[in-house]
Formats: C-alpha cells, structure tokens, sequence
C-alpha cells in the first residue's frame, strides 16, 4: 500500500513536469488565449459562481451582503406563489415548444435535404428567417389584437365560431398557447442550421451500402443511416433548443405585458428580472438564477445520455 | 472527355429534370406529399414576414382598412421617411437610436471576431496544458444563456464603471462562447502541415495566424458574424443602458410601438428596419454558414 502510494505520487509529479514542459514550449499560446480566456473568466465564470454565492445572502446593493443560509430558497419554493406560477409556465412552455420545436427542425432540414439545390438554398432561407428576424414576433401581437378588428377575432367571427371578440393576449386562458405558438414560429435556429448543415455531410456511399443490404424505404433509411451519423449534430441542436426554451421570456412580456394580468406569462427569468432589477432584491434574484442554472445543465446532461444511444 | 459527355446525356434522358439524384427507394406520391406539406408550412413561416414588410410599405389610410390587403395597392415609402423626419424633431432622433445599435453590433462583433479567432486557434491546433479543459468550459457555457449571468453581470459592470456606456454591451459580447466553439471546430479541420510549413520558412506565431490560418477560415468569419450581429443587433439593453440617447433601435421599436395608432405606419416601418439586417446578412452568406455549421456537431 505504502508502495502504491509512493508510486502514484511520483507519477503524478512526473506528469506535472511534463505539462510545465509543454506550458514552455507552448507559451504562446497562452498570449493568444488570455484575452478572451480573460473575459470569458469576467463575464461567464465569475458571473455564475458569484451567483451562487449571493443566493445564500440578503443583498440590496446599497447594504453589505448579510449571510441568511437557505433563506432565500426556503421563500422561493414554500411561500413565493408567483415564482411557482412562473416555474409551471416555463416548465409548461419548455416541455411542449423543446421537443416539438427539436424535432420540426430536423424534420424540416430532413425534408429540405433531398431539394434540388437553388430550391435548398430558398427553403433555408424561408425556415431560418423568424429565428433570427429579431423582434418581429411583435407582429403577432397586432393578429391577436383584443377588438373586433384583431385579424384572427375577424376571421374566428366572419367564420362564425365566436361571436364576440376575444381578448387573446389579457385572457389568462389563451395568454401560454398564443406565446408558445410565437416561440414555436421561431424554434427552427441554430440547431436547424447545424443540422441541415450535417445532412449534406452525410457520406453517400453509406447509403449506397444500405441499399445493398436491402433498406427499403426513407424511414428505415432515416434510422439506420442517417440518425447515427447525425448524433454529434444532434447533441448541438439539443444543448441550443434546451438553453432557449428555459430562457423563454422576450416572447411573454412583449406579447402579454409585464407583468401580465394574474401573472398568466409570468416565467422563470421574468420573476429573476422582476427582483434583481425592479425590486433590486439581488440575493433573491441570485437563488432564482441559480436554480435557472442548475436545471439547464441537468437537463442538458440528461438528454446528451439519452441521444448517445441513438442507432444503437 | 467525349465519353464522360456521351454518358452525362444518357444520364439526363433517363431522369427527370426536377428530381435529379433520384434515390432508389423513394416512392413518387410520398414524395408529392412531402413537396406539398414542405410549401404549406414555407407559406404558414413567411406569412408574417410579409405581412411586416407589407404594412410598412402601406400609406395611413390603407393600413386601417378593413378587411385588410395582403399587399399594399399604393406602396409608398413615407412610413420610413416618417422615422426620420418627424422622429427627428423628437427629444432624442431616430437616427440615434440606429446610430447605437450599429455602433454596438459593428464595434462588437468586430473585437468578437479577433479575440475568439485567436483563442479558438491556439485551442484547436495546439496541445497545451489547461486548453482542453478551459474549452470544456466553454461547452458548458453554451448550456446556458445569458439570462442566469445578468444579475452578477450588472454588479461587476457597475464596478467597472461601464454601466450605462456602450461597452457595457459591447464588451460581454467579445467573450460570447458560441463563436469560440464554432470557430475552433472549423479550425480544426485545417491541415497541419500548412501551419508547419508556414513555420519552417521562418514565419512567427502571429504570422502564421494572420496569414495563413485566417485567410483559409473565412466561411467560419461569416458564420461568427451572423451569430454575433444577430444576437447585438437584437439587444434590447434596457437595464444595462438607461439614458435616452444610449438606448438601442429596439428598445426604440417598443416605445414607437407603445404610441398606440397614431405611431401604427412608423412601428411597422421600425420594425422593417430591425429584421432586415439579420436576415439580409443571413442571405449573403448562406452557403458559408452552411459549410461551417457542418463542424459544428459536439463529440464526446
């Protein structure tokens, strides 16, 4: 045991010297990295763990940071209703818009990958614009109008399905369908483009190989060649589509005011936003953002489990 | 040479003009299906896009006309000269508010582009301690977004002292770790051997940068641009920013919008202005942006 020990021991200071070595030789790299390794520290990791250590704390920013222990979080989970409310909306808005959103953008860039090229380069055009169109989503706001002279009340009551208008973005029953059918308008992002990106990638005699072996059709085709060599795409367009549906808040409060009547729309980071900025109640604001935190990384880690098993 | 001719005409007799690399196992009607459905969702995503560029184009009396029209029957553009010259008598002008957000996106997403390009580039081609681990932190950084880092954010900025400049935007924009991630994973697959050819005929680190490895990733530039900008151009500042003639065009679309109907034609034409930028640079570039999102994946 001693032996073992001692063994490990110089390996490990073996290995240290090696490194200091390589850091030698390779210094610089280090002057290549350090602005941005340098920023990246300020603004990404000092960010999150002093977030961390502010959620243990009461902290207005005019008094010194007094230590409460788990106070905050006590609060946010047993007596904060309105947080809860937020939580079953962003929880709500994720679980429908994540998935369908996930799966429309492969789908889609599925479809498009067997167009004839200029109708390729069309169809990614068409698909990818909301996402990045910035806030035109406003524009929803004007077809859901709450008068008679909203397009959609228009068009319900010309039809004859309602026969009074209805306030689409105040009534607490339609506020979350509206915002998630927006959210799902722009869901095809990033992930879309990684994807449709990876398709054409997609070596062709792989499917000349399958064709031998006798796949029948584009669905079997779809699983066996294509999926499996799609995951590293696959793993992207998750970790994009989970960091945004958790995020949901732009959508809510243009759409539905803010706050929103009862806090219909209310979610996760617009009760964060409510408390660090109106309220400046930071250290309230800190637990909430660091609960935010620790569930898009579960989440995240939990579904890169479940796509590496894709094809296999 | 004739042969390869002789047998690309034969090819072409054989297949149909639209469906070229026919795949063996594809049936006809699936197929048609699929066209249809791929043309009724296109039009259901584009509809509100063109409905925004439609009613800007609109001139007051058309744009309250009901039932409305999809297109515009006069098309003018006095809802754009609108912005400027009414606007421009206002308390702080419109032109002020384009000035910030193109300040900010263009002085932003140039710093992004060096100070990432830099670090991808010694990450992706060389090995040394700490660089592997110091990008797996930038992976996990991608898990999540900017919201859960605003509030610490805001305190370290105020000690800073950039709260309410420019660079309390500009500067958390140089260290976005999507760029970094995309540029690395397109850098590395650039042959090494072009870097150590460089460096036998004498070239420095910094040379071969600029010269070489720079000039081979400019698909990844695009790529990192359209990100960047799109993410900038969109930003709303407001609790970074506070004085008037700071704030940003979006932040100017809902106050413009906020002015209720009398502000209808201006909104519409703002937000003609807000959108087309991200996606006009989408447009130029698609092909690019294609190439390096195919690098993109994330390997475990």
């Amino acid at each position: 045991m001693k032996e073992y020990i001692s063994k490990y021991f110089t390996l490990r200071r073996h290995n240290i010297d090696v490194a200091i070595k390589k850091a030698k030789i390779n210094k610089m790299c280090y002057f290549f990295l350090a602005p941005y390794a340098i920023l990246f520290a300020l603004f990404y990791i000092l960010p999150v763990v002093s977030s961390i250590i502010l959620s243990f704390t009461y902290y207005n920013i005019l008094e010194v940071p007094r230590f409460v222990g788990l106070q905050n979080y006590i609060s946010l989970i047993l007596e904060d209703e309105v947080f809860l409310t937020g939580v079953k909306n962003t929880f709500l808005i994720a679980v429908i818009t994540g998935p369908i959103g996930y799966m429309a953008s492969f789908f889609f860039a599925w479809l498009i990958n067997e167009l004839p090229r200029w109708i390729r380069t069309i169809a990614v055009v068409v698909f990818y614009a909301p996402s990045i169109a910035g806030n035109v989503f406003v524009i929803f706001s004007i077809f859901f109008r709450g008068d008679a002279y909203g397009y959609v009340n228009a068009l319900l009551m010309d039809m004859g399905i309602i026969d009074k208008p209805v306030l689409w973005l105040v009534n607490p029953d339609y506020m979350l369908p509206i915002c998630m059918l927006v959210i799902l308008w722009m869901s095809l992002g990033s992930g879309f483009l990684s994807f449709v990106a990876g398709l054409q990638g997609v070596d062709r005699s792989q499917f000349e190989a399958g064709y031998m072996d006798g796949i029948r059709n584009r669905w079997q085709e779809l699983y066996y060649i294509t999926l499996p060599n799609m995951k590293p795409m696959l793993m992207f367009g998750a970790v994009m589509t989970i960091t945004q549906s958790f995020g949901v808040c732009d959508v809510t409060m243009a759409l539905c005011g803010y706050p929103s009547t009862d806090y219909a729309a209310r979610t996760v980071v617009t009760h964060l936003f409510d408390y660090g900025f109106t309220r400046f109640e930071m250290g309230y604001a800190s637990a909430i953002a660091t609960l935010l935190f620790v569930v898009m990384i579960l989440c995240n880690k939990a579904i890169q489990s479940i796509l590496r098993r894709v094809g296999t | 040479m004739s042969r390869k001719k002789v047998e690309k005409e034969v090819e072409v007799k054989h297949t149909p003009a639209l469906l070229k690399k026919r795949k063996p196992n594809r049936s006809r009607i699936v197929d048609m299906i699929i066209y249809l459905f791929l043309i009724l969702v296109a039009v259901l995503m584009v509809f509100p896009l063109v409905f925004a560029v439609s009613s800007a184009l609109k001139p007051l009396d058309e744009l309250f006309m009901f039932p409305p029209k999809l297109f515009p029957q006069n098309p003018t553009m006095d809802n754009f000269s609108d912005l400027f010259v009414n606007m421009g008598k206002s308390w702080v002008p419109f032109s002020r508010y384009l000035f910030n957000t193109v300040f900010i996106t263009v002085i932003g997403t140039l710093g992004h582009l060096i100070i990432a390009s830099m670090g991808a580039f010694v990450l992706a081609k060389y090995d040394f301690p700490g660089g592997k681990t110091f990008f797996n932190v930038v992976v996990v950084a991608l898990m999540f977004n900017g919201y859960v880092t605003a509030i610490p954010n805001y305190l370290i900025l105020n000690n800073l002292g950039l709260i309410d400049t420019y660079w309390a935007i500009i500067i958390p924009a140089f260290a976005s770790p999507m760029g970094l991630f995309l540029m690395k994973q397109f850098m590395e697959g650039l042959p090494m051997s072009l870097i150590e050819a460089a460096k036998i005929d004498g070239a420095s680190e910094w040379r071969v940068f600029t010269n070489i490895v720079m000039p081979n990733v400019k698909p990844a530039w695009l790529t990192l641009i359209i990100f960047s900008v799109q993410a900038l151009w969109n930003n709303r500042a407001a609790t970074y920013i506070y004085s008037e003639e700071r704030k940003t065009l979006v932040y100017a679309l809902q106050q413009i919008q906020s002015g209720g109907i009398a502000r209808t034609g201006q909104a519409a034409a703002v937000t003609v202005i807000v959108m087309i930028v991200p996606i006009a640079i989408f447009i130029a570039s698609e092909s690019q942006t294609l190439e390096t999102m195919a690098s993109s994946g994330l390997k475990d």
